[in-house]
């Protein structure tokens, strides 16, 4: 199925097609193994990382197999984001880190506001987009789920627009669909929806209601069995495209029969 | 006793440690002069010195002095 969607219809970004249009977050995964299973299992070729000092492997570990090495052995392109910065400044210069350690100009961007509601501070991310661009990074720009916010983002430059869905790691799913329709119709990069995803029904919306493509972390790697749930949104999104593609039927308020009512036997 | 700060910890700095030599004793792996590993890999490190990113091409160039401050990055999971 992978295949056939990067032949036919892959996520195109910077110019390079990813055949599946659901890129995976890494956060919250006891285990390293653990978190590999679920990444093969999701499909994805594209996985968010964050940029942490560096730690010497645990004494006894096997291998000195890290994150970016599971990545690499895997054909998973790297997505390097800010999380944890609260500033333009900060994000700036983790952004630089990212881009000199992994060897990639994409940047997931992530300016929080708060710790309370890890809500994007619009501010410090539109002053952080435009400085990005300017020094030739890809932003992926994590957003509020405000079409005009997000309309700003992609004239200031970003490659791909990230609206969130309802806060990170909240597991409500789409609180706001009509915001992320309108950001959608108005978009011409890439809309990319981003936290906030509970189950693979969010990540269908998603993709029905227009989106190109799903990001998520917690709602595999927290699951109580994270390959299968990873398993269940590779088909929620390839479903929730095909979908949005074949032109659903309208809402009607009263009943329209599929059988025809001529030719009924007098029973 | 000469010393930097390495990921915010004060650490032993003897006379003439390059910055190639430090991220090779804290990755161990070899580098070579142009920063990347010796086993043909990728580090997956970046270095910041006194919040100002040296790339790896530097690294061997630079001699680190008393109370740098230096901070290793790798990329963990997150996102």
């Amino acid at each position: 199925m992978t295949q056939t969607m990067l032949e036919t219809d892959p996520l195109v970004i910077d110019g390079i097609p990813l055949g599946s249009r659901l890129i995976m977050g890494t956060g919250g995964a006891p285990s390293l193994d653990g978190l590999g299973a679920a990444l093969l299992a999701s499909g994805t070729e594209l996985t968010t990382v964050a940029m942490r000092r560096y730690s010497a492997p645990a004494a006894g570990s096997t291998g000195g197999t890290n994150l970016f090495d599971l990545l690499l052995e895997n054909n998973i392109r790297v997505l390097p984001n800010t999380a944890g910065c609260f500033t333009a400044r900060e994000a700036l210069m983790t952004a630089e880190l990212g881009r000199e350690a992994l060897e990639t100009d994409w940047v997931k961007l992530e300016v929080i506001a708060d710790e309370h509601t890890l809500l994007p501070d619009a501010v410090e991310l539109v002053e952080a987009t435009e400085a990005l661009v300017a020094r030739g990074f890809k932003v992926f720009a994590y957003t509020n789920d405000d079409p005009v916010l997000a309309l700003r983002l992609e004239q200031l430059g970003a490659a791909a627009v990230m609206p969130l869905g309802a806060p990170i790691g909240t597991g409500l799913g789409i609180l706001n669909p009509h915001n992320i329709e309108l950001i959608v119709s108005r978009a011409s990069v890439p809309v990319i929806l981003d936290a906030g995803i509970g189950t693979a029904s969010d990540a269908a919306l998603a993709m029905e209601l227009g989106c190109d493509a799903v990001l998520l972390a917690s709602a595999v790697t927290r699951a109580q069995d994270p390959v299968a749930m990873a398993q269940a949104f590779r088909h929620a999104v390839i479903g929730g495209r095909l979908a949005a593609q074949a032109g659903r039927i309208p809402r009607r308020t009263h009943a329209l029969a599929s059988s025809a009512m001529e030719g009924r036997p007098d029973l | 006793m000469s010393t930097i700060q390495l990921n915010g910890a004060t650490h032993p700095l003897a006379a003439g440690t390059t910055l190639s030599q430090l991220v090779a004793t804290v990755t161990g792996r070899e580098l070579l002069p142009t920063g990347k590993p010796a086993d043909g890999g990728r580090l997956g490190v970046a270095v910041a010195r006194n919040s100002g990113i040296v790339p790896r091409s530097q690294w061997s160039a630079t001699a680190l002095e008393l109370h740098d401050d230096i901070e290793i990055v790798t990329a963990v999971q997150g996102g």
